[in-house]
């Protein structure tokens, strides 16, 4: 491995190949250990895999994945932890479906009108961790940890019996979106390319919001100046500083794009899936989310590949359990052995570039001065 | 009045404690009057207050361990679940003294694959903290649905019921408090029931976790080990150069913060719940942070942190359960006010505009609240310790001092 380019893109693709593996490894030896047959569970996750209907329970579930994973690597590329965005997207999407159920408007502005008032409850909330941060000092771990467990278990648990829709349903929630709130699905363009899609299955169009959000942010982090001050303040505060970045803007910028991105987070939910906020509303996906930003590496492709795996593994626990060869829960241990092996591994595999790099810098340096020797000889 | 507060600051913190304590009892005493509710200051509600501290006391105590070692532990949550899941395996077979030690074994292999992360592999601490907390829960499921699926009670989220340790009452100190309550002296019989609290109605358990805070504090500031764990949080590049095994140190005090957050999962199990169940730590291991950066970082500092944010939760349990339902609780929002309103005076005294405003103003809405409502919903009392989290770090983040190298990676040999 002379070249240094091949070297480089080995170790771009080794880790998270590595970490694969060795999740692999490790939840065919849990199987075993604890009697089922690892073989057969796999081929069971594969077979399922290949179904049109598992690729759009996939790709449904990835897209909030993915959302969140924007949420929260918005802040990670400046080193700001952002832990908030759990509660900020279910403070979001209790807010907007109440709003959503109270207006009366046509088709596309009450989308609209929904999705905004969502993304502005999010801005509102990670905007505040960072208001605490900028003013007082509070550290945006603590603060969003918080800021969550006041969000779901203060307002929204606190709010809700206010705008219950039918107190007798087993399944309290605000009243269902009228039809004008509710996103086409994508089944019509999908299904040019495939088969009828069965089982009732619905392909959320906040995939297309989702795929804008990944080029939108790609664009803005690599390709824009903001996006340079960013990076800056993420790698090296100090000197970004120096440099004229204003670094409690930067913080305030991060805060509320990431929480403008997280108030989308619930939207598959309120716009395509069950049309109103209620108590059975999907939680855990923004920590989910920040597994997948680390996979990721914060990149919008990682982060796109990161998502739809764990949407992948998430939508075959499914088939486990109607299957019972094996527990479903060996999804959830693959997914979180794959996340802290691919960290390590990353990790590795940046100590190794870093090495690399001392070795180039010091070739450099005894060539030019085996060169000037030359010279002066 | 401030040549009082400076003979106050004098004192040592072992005596100013109680004194704060006392003087939160009169505030409590002083409420209940207004409010005509007796739970404020009733000896049930400090015993469950004392109860329900505990998980949280043993998770702040766990991050006080990982953090002065220089390691940030978000992952105690994770450590925990592990610690409820263990703990009611090791009850189920062994009995309460072995859901206890398996629980610590649990926890401390949590704390172990973080030290391996962050220590040996420096993956970042919030990182590797956060992949714990996705993976504990997970795993916790796995083993439920192979082992306690098929026993009597067991299904893949719970597990059979199991058995805790015996209660008992310190027989004459909580008789002598009795009869001080009895007695219906106002302050005085308010602060007897409190501290009845802390003896009557105790479990070996309840009592283990209280004896940790001076055993935490002595094994950190007054033995070797202790002094070189510290030097790993605040300066281990001075500690290498002084020959301290840094990695070592880092690794122990990890692993400890592994095994108190799994004793406080076995706690929730074996003393609370009487059983494991998915999701019963409910966010504790965050509060028990939350305690850690209260208490700055000293082990006392801890155990105020989780008795206080443990207050709310364990006056909720018995008002819901009284036939004044939520009254209690409503109260609370009284003593809020007034606890805000005494900030504020203190920062106008200070000349500090923002903070008057701030605290003035929460002050004021706790206050509208209190007098617009008649009981208070049990959602209340739940979000009241994180709000006071905030409410604090607001106003008292500068005084707080957390291990200077706290967070950051240290590599062997590198300096």
């Amino acid at each position: 491995m002379n070249n240094p380019l091949l070297r480089r893109v080995m170790l771009a693709v080794a880790a998270p190949l590595l970490a694969g593996l060795f999740a692999v490894v490790v939840s065919a030896i849990v199987l075993e250990v604890s009697g089922s047959p690892a073989l057969d569970t796999f081929r069971t996750i594969g077979e399922n895999g290949l179904k049109l209907e598992t690729m759009i329970d996939t790709l449904n579930r990835a897209t909030p994945l993915f959302l969140a994973a924007v949420a929260a690597a918005i802040g990670f590329r400046m080193n700001l932890f952002n832990i908030g965005v759990e509660g900020q997207y279910i403070l979001a999407a209790f807010l907007a479906a109440v709003v959503g159920s109270k207006v009366d408007l046509p088709g596309v502005l009450h989308v609209a009108v929904i999705i905004a008032t969502a993304m502005l409850v999010g801005a509102l909330w990670s905007g505040l961790a960072g208001l605490l941060l900028v003013s007082r000092g509070v550290n945006e771990v603590i603060s969003t940890i918080m800021l969550n467990f006041i969000a779901t278990g203060g307002i929204v648990a606190g709010l809700l019996p206010r705008f219950i829709d039918d107190p007798t349903a087993a399944n309290q929630g605000t009243p269902t979106l009228a039809e004008s709130g509710w996103l086409p699905d994508l089944n019509g363009v999908v299904e040019i390319f495939t088969r009828e899609i069965g089982k009732g299955r619905e392909l959320t169009g906040v995939l297309v919001i989702a795929l804008m959000v990944g080029v939108i942010y790609h664009v803005i982090i690599n390709r824009s100046l903001l996006g340079f001050d960013i990076r800056a303040s993420g790698m090296n505060p100090l000197a970004a500083r120096v440099g004229g970045v204003p670094p409690k803007r930067m913080i305030m910028v991060a805060m509320i794009g990431g929480g403008l991105v997280a108030g989308l987070v619930g939207m598959p939910e309120i716009l395509s899936d069950t049309h109103a906020y209620d108590q059975g509303f999907i939680q855990g996906l923004g920590f989910a989310g920040i597994g997948v930003a680390l996979l990721g590496r914060n990149t919008s492709a990682g982060m796109a590949a990161a998502a739809l795996l764990f949407g992948f593994l998430d939508s075959s626990s499914a088939v486990l359990q109607v299957r019972a060869s094996a527990s479903s829960e060996i999804v959830v241990i693959m997914q979180a052995t794959f996340l802290l092996a691919a960290v390590v591994a990353y990790e590795v595999v940046n100590r190794v570039k870093q090495r690399d790099e001392v070795a180039r810098a010091v070739r450099a340096t005894t060539e030019m001065a085996s060169n000037e020797a030359a010279v002066s000889a | 009045m401030i040549e009082l507060w400076n003979r106050f600051n004098a004192l040592p913190a072992w005596a100013r404690w109680p004194v704060l304590a006392s003087l939160g009892i009169l505030l409590l005493a002083v409420v209940q009057g207004v409010s005509g509710t007796q739970l404020l200051t009733d000896e049930g509600t400090a015993n469950a207050m004392v109860r329900w501290s505990i998980p949280i006391l043993l998770a702040g105590l766990g991050g006080l361990f990982s953090e002065r070692a220089g390691v940030v532990n978000i992952g105690l949550e994770g450590m925990m679940v592990l610690g409820t899941w263990f703990g009611a395996w090791g009850a189920l077979n062994w009995g309460p003294w072995g859901g206890l030690l398996a629980g610590l074994v649990g926890g401390a292999l949590g704390g172990l694959l973080h030290a391996i992360a962050t220590v040996t592999f420096r993956v970042d601490h919030i990182v590797s903290g956060v992949a714990i907390n996705i993976l504990a829960p997970g795993l916790a499921r796995y083993l439920s649905e192979r082992i306690f699926t098929g026993e009597v009670g067991g299904s893949v989220s719970q597990s059979p019921r199991v058995d805790g340790f015996d209660k008992f009452t310190i027989p004459v100190i909580s008789d002598i408090l009795q009869s001080i309550r009895d007695l219906n002296w106002f302050w005085i019989s308010d602060i007897a029931g409190v501290l009845r609290g802390f003896v009557a109605n105790l479990s070996l358990f309840t009592l283990l976790g209280l004896l940790l805070v001076p055993v935490s504090s002595f094994i950190l500031w007054k033995t070797r080990f202790g002094l070189r764990l510290r030097i790993c949080g605040e300066n281990p590049w001075a500690g290498e150069s002084l020959g301290v095994a840094i990695y070592r140190h880092k690794y122990m005090g990890v692993i400890i913060s592994g095994a108190l957050s799994g004793l406080a999962g076995a706690f929730i199990v074996l003393e609370l719940s009487g059983l494991y169940r998915g999701g019963q730590t409910t966010g504790r291991g965050f509060i028990g942070l939350a305690a850690l950066i209260f208490g700055n970082w000293r082990a006392s500092g801890v155990l105020i942190g989780s008795l206080l944010f443990s207050y709310p939760f364990g006056l909720s349990l018995v008002d819901f359960d009284a036939e004044t339902s939520g009254e209690a609780t409503r109260a609370l929002l009284l003593v809020m006010a007034i606890g805000l309103a005494a900030v504020a005076l203190w920062a106008l005294r200070s000349d500090r505009k923002v903070d008057l405003l701030v605290a003035g103003g929460m002050a004021a809405v706790a206050l509208v609240w209190y007098l617009g409502t008649q009981t208070a919903a049990s959602w209340l009392p739940n979000t009241m310790p994180y709000v006071l989290v905030l409410v604090v770090l607001v106003f008292a983040s500068q005084k707080l001092r957390m291990p200077k190298a706290d967070g950051q990676p240290f590599t062997k040999g590198a300096h």
